[in-house]
């Protein structure tokens, strides 16, 4: 056993050996049991009282270990609450397990020291049934209230055949519309002050500046907004359960829905996972391939981004410029994958096909098309000085709020810390290329589209290098696990064409273990925290989206201003909520 | 031709031509945005898609006309032809060519302020009527605006009434013979231009449809012929406001060679062309920004050019 982690030693003379129980994992990340007892305790002392602390809680989640059958050397459980913490002075994870029984399913609520912690606690309340004692408000928060059942456990049924034919007599359809009925009270909500009613408005979930199906409650003095409460869920499609279902290889077009507009930028956090799972080393031809197709993807999402931002505050015809260009992008893409948004490119140990000839030609079309554009659409959009009115120093957040609400991506990076998983933890050989991280100072609704903005440029950069540079080679690695496997040794051995035929009719089965692996997404960090019980399919797949948290802060940065400022709010966050609700 | 034959005619003549052009401007705004947006705007039915209009016409009239049951009845139907009646009134002041008037009223520029302040009614009713919240914050965001540009609307033409010394229509462009008035007028032309924006409230002035915010504001809930209404009367709107910047300060019918009712229609097409522009290219203010903006900007310089032009014209008298 590696003893030598010096967070642990550290947590271990802190809180003594039997309370502080060591486990290796795939990632490598430090990963340490702890007592429910003493939760609260080890996660305070993780942010509050160590050197260089963990002060961002990057995920909450949970994995039901009742059917788990490989886990040596880990106490006995039967729901694990997962902490995964980040510290950026250290450029470390660590994560913390809490052991909980079947019959005791509580802890104590940690929003008091997390504040992101509110939306992850609820989220593993509805899927886990687990209780956190002292949350303020803990209510289901992707399913809808009158849900029977918490679906990601186990013995939760995964179809809906399952789950016998579907009813709906008079006495159910009342109860479902009562409860979809909105009690201001149910949201901590009061509805009038000293001098004035207020007026509560549903912006969602069906409304134009909401880019997809989210609502938000505002409650309003005037136009003035008093609170915004963000309703989520509607969009969720319980990929997370899929994963329970499908082989590691088939649930990769899964991921491609998760961030519709970041296409391959999906596949690449969850097959890098997958790699790391099965210590699988890919080509460099691979590595490379893959980021100049996540880059092209990058540039695509910020393009939507970008029109359709300036649409929000109310400019017409930028978003008809950017989907243009867009279009010369998604050309490249369909040449290359076949398919315009969901890709489904990337496969475990490498890539569903090589590049097709003169594909340098159709890239090198957007590079010139694109630099000379984004200097154009600089002076329309971004010097517009009605946009700097309807944008600058509205909906900012500081630093401090940004880490301890989970933000990551260019919404951190607006804040000015230059924070990129690319250059931090390069992956794929991102440590190859020469670009710049931008930031920005404010952190309000302008500095995070000069951000974005500045992305493209460096992205496209990035894709010059990919060109210039791409290297020979084979499109997929050697090792037996990657999926479908290469067959050239398969009519020579009985060996090779014994594991081809199993990996290609059940699916390969990975070595048990875990592993988390996080990569810079379009929107911000997106990560797969895969639970592998030698199977094949995945025991518990998390995903980690940046979507999620962000979408928690929109109370933070509109409170106090207009429903205009919302709108220009949300537009800043970039969000898709197929990211939000998995 | 008797009198009132020719009365009659002109009467139906300018109604027609105008409904026509609202028409038509269904058209030519969608083709001009396109034009302006790398695409191509309607260009299937008919020669470059001008038929659209009886597409849209026949769309419109065949939509049910719903009412929605918790909006306040009869005021929810009054609202949207209270628009058109008040920007078709207004036309009837406008002088299209020498003598080729509905109504030469001495009082033209006074009737035309009174028929817009009318105008606001229909937006704030509708908006109330509604019974939405949306639609109650499109009126809102309506009134508060329209009645603050109002004020300096009013004045930036005073600077012309002073030059003319009255109120008609057609005396204005008379007085315009030489020079027009947006040479020693020019301030007064831009607080007129932009308050005349404010007034039809499109793009970037439409905090009360603002679609990416209040859906469709004060309409959300209008449909057929109702929501038509409200439609045709903006574009009623915007070539009323078009047809007073020419007649006020870019002389109106005056202009060589070509017949005195070409060179309106020209100029007050090219207003309305720059209207669409504006359209296509402008972000929407906040509408507290759009309120200080006027009164912190707009009125003062109102003010400042009534008092500079009254002051040069009594001492050139």
């Amino acid at each position: 056993m590696n003893n030598s982690l010096p967070i642990v030693k550290d947590l271990k003379e802190k809180f003594g050996d039997t309370h502080i129980l060591e486990q290796q994992t795939r990632d490598e990340f430090p990963t340490v049991w702890v007592p429910a007892a003493h939760s609260k305790d080890v996660l305070r002392y993780l942010k509050y009282s160590i050197d260089r602390p963990y002060k961002m809680l990057y995920d909450l989640t949970a994995i039901d270990e009742r059917v788990r059958y490989y886990r040596d050397g880990q106490p006995p459980s039967d729901c694990t609450v997962v902490y995964h913490l980040l510290s950026f002075e250290r450029n470390e994870d660590i994560r913390v397990k809490i052991p909980l029984r079947e019959n005791s399913l509580a802890l104590p609520s940690i929003v008091d020291i997390f504040p992101v912690a509110n939306w992850y606690e609820r989220e593993v309340w509805d899927m886990f049934g687990i209780k956190f004692d002292g949350h303020p408000n803990l209510r289901r928060i992707l399913m809808p209230p009158t849900w029977k059942g918490h679906p990601l456990r186990k013995d939760h049924p995964a179809r809906a055949t399952e789950m016998g034919p579907f009813q709906l007599p008079e006495e159910k359809q009342e109860h479902e519309q009562r409860a979809l009925q909105f009690k201001p009270e149910e949201w901590g909500l009061e509805r009038q002050s000293e001098d004035s009613d207020f007026m509560f408005l549903n912006i969602g979930p069906q409304h134009p500046g909401t880019h997809g199906v989210l609502r938000v409650i505002l409650q309003l003095d005037g136009e003035e907004i008093i609170d915004a409460i963000p309703d989520i869920g509607y969009h969720h499609r319980g990929a997370e359960k899929m994963a329970e279902r499908q082989s590691w290889h088939t649930f990769i077009p899964y991921t491609d829905r998760i961030d519709y507009l970041g296409g391959v930028m999906n596949n690449f956090a969850y097959v890098l996972a997958v790699e790391k799972l099965a210590g699988i080393e890919v080509p460099d031809r691979v590595k490379v391939i893959r980021i100049m197709l996540s880059e092209l993807f990058r540039i695509a999402s910020h393009l939507v981004w970008y029109g359709t931002f300036a649409q929000d505050v109310g400019q017409m015809s930028p978003v008809f410029y950017m989907f243009t260009d867009r279009e010369k992008i998604l050309a490249v893409i369909e040449a290359v994958c076949g398919d315009r948004m969901h890709p489904n490119w990337f496969r475990i140990g490498g890539l569903a096909q090589d590049l097709p000839n003169g594909w340098e030609k159709l890239v090198q079309d957007v590079l010139d098309t694109m630099n000379k554009n984004l200097n154009e659409y600089h002076k329309i959009v971004m010097k517009n000085r009605i946009l700097k009115a309807r944008t600058v120093d509205i909906g900012a957040i500081t630093l401090d709020e940004a880490i301890e609400w989970g933000v990551t991506g260019p919404m951190l990076r607006a804040c000015g810390l230059e924070w990129d998983f690319r250059k931090k933890r390069p992956y794929s050989g991102y440590d190859q290329f020469e670009f710049d991280i931008p930031t920005a100072t404010k952190g309000d609704c302008y500095d995070r589209a000069v951000v974005r903005i500045e992305e493209i440029r460096q992205s496209l950069r990035i894709i010059e290098q990919c060109m210039k540079n791409m290297p020979e080679g084979y499109y997929k690695s050697d090792h037996p696990l990657t999926t479908p496997p290469r067959k050239a040794g398969t009519m020579k051995d009985i060996e090779t064409l014994i594991t081809h035929f199993l990996s290609v009719s059940w699916g390969p089965v990975m070595p048990a273990g875990e592993a988390f692996f996080g990569i810079e997404a379009t929107k911000g960090n997106n990560g797969y925290y895969l639970v592998s019980d030698k199977n094949t399919i995945s025991y518990r797949t998390r995903i980690r989206t940046p979507s999620f948290p962000h979408m928690q802060i929109i109370p933070l940065m509109s409170n106090g201003t207009t429903v205009p400022d919302l709108l220009a709010i949300l537009g800043s966050i970039d969000f898709v909520l197929a990211d939000v609700d998995r | 031709m008797s009198e009132t034959l020719q009365h009659i005619v002109i009467v139906f003549g300018i109604l027609f031509g105008l409904l026509t052009l609202a028409a038509g401007l269904i058209w030519i705004e969608r083709r001009l945005l396109g034009v302006w947006q790398n695409r191509y705007g309607p260009n299937r039915v008919g020669p470059l898609g001008i038929f659209i209009v009886l597409a849209d016409m026949i769309k419109i009239f065949f939509k049910e006309d719903w009412i929605p049951p918790f909006a306040d009845k009869k005021v929810f139907v009054i609202a949207p032809t209270i628009i058109m009646f008040v920007v078709l009134m207004s036309w009837a002041v406008v002088p299209v060519a020498p003598g080729v008037v509905v109504l030469d009223l001495n009082v033209g520029i006074l009737f035309f302020l009174a028929m817009s302040s009318i105008g606001i009614y229909s937006t704030v009713l509708a908006g109330w009527a509604s019974n939405n919240k949306y639609s109650l914050l499109g009126g809102l965001r309506m009134s508060a605006q329209m009645f603050s540009y109002e004020v300096f609307m009013g004045l930036s033409l005073m600077g012309v009434v002073i030059m003319a010394g009255s109120f008609n229509l057609t005396d204005i462009v008379n007085a315009q013979k030489n020079m027009w008035f947006v040479v020693p007028q020019f301030l007064g032309f831009i607080i007129f231009f932009i308050a005349g924006l404010a007034e039809s409230h499109r793009l970037p002035f439409d905090m009360p449809e603002a679609e990416s915010e209040l859906i469709a504001g004060f309409h959300s809930e209008y449909s057929g012929m109702k929501f038509g209404m409200f439609f045709v009367g903006e574009y009623v709107g915007v070539t009323l406001i078009s047809a007073f910047i020419v007649t006020l300060f870019f002389g109106g019918w005056h202009g060589p060679v070509l017949p005195p009712f070409v060179w309106f229609f020209l100029k007050m097409m090219f207003f309305i062309c720059l209207f669409v522009l504006l359209r296509a290219a402008l972000p929407r203010p906040r509408y507290d920004q759009l309120l200080s903006y006027g009164w912190k900007i707009l009125l003062p310089l109102a003010l400042l050019n009534i008092v500079v032009t009254g002051g040069l014209v009594l001492a050139f008298e």
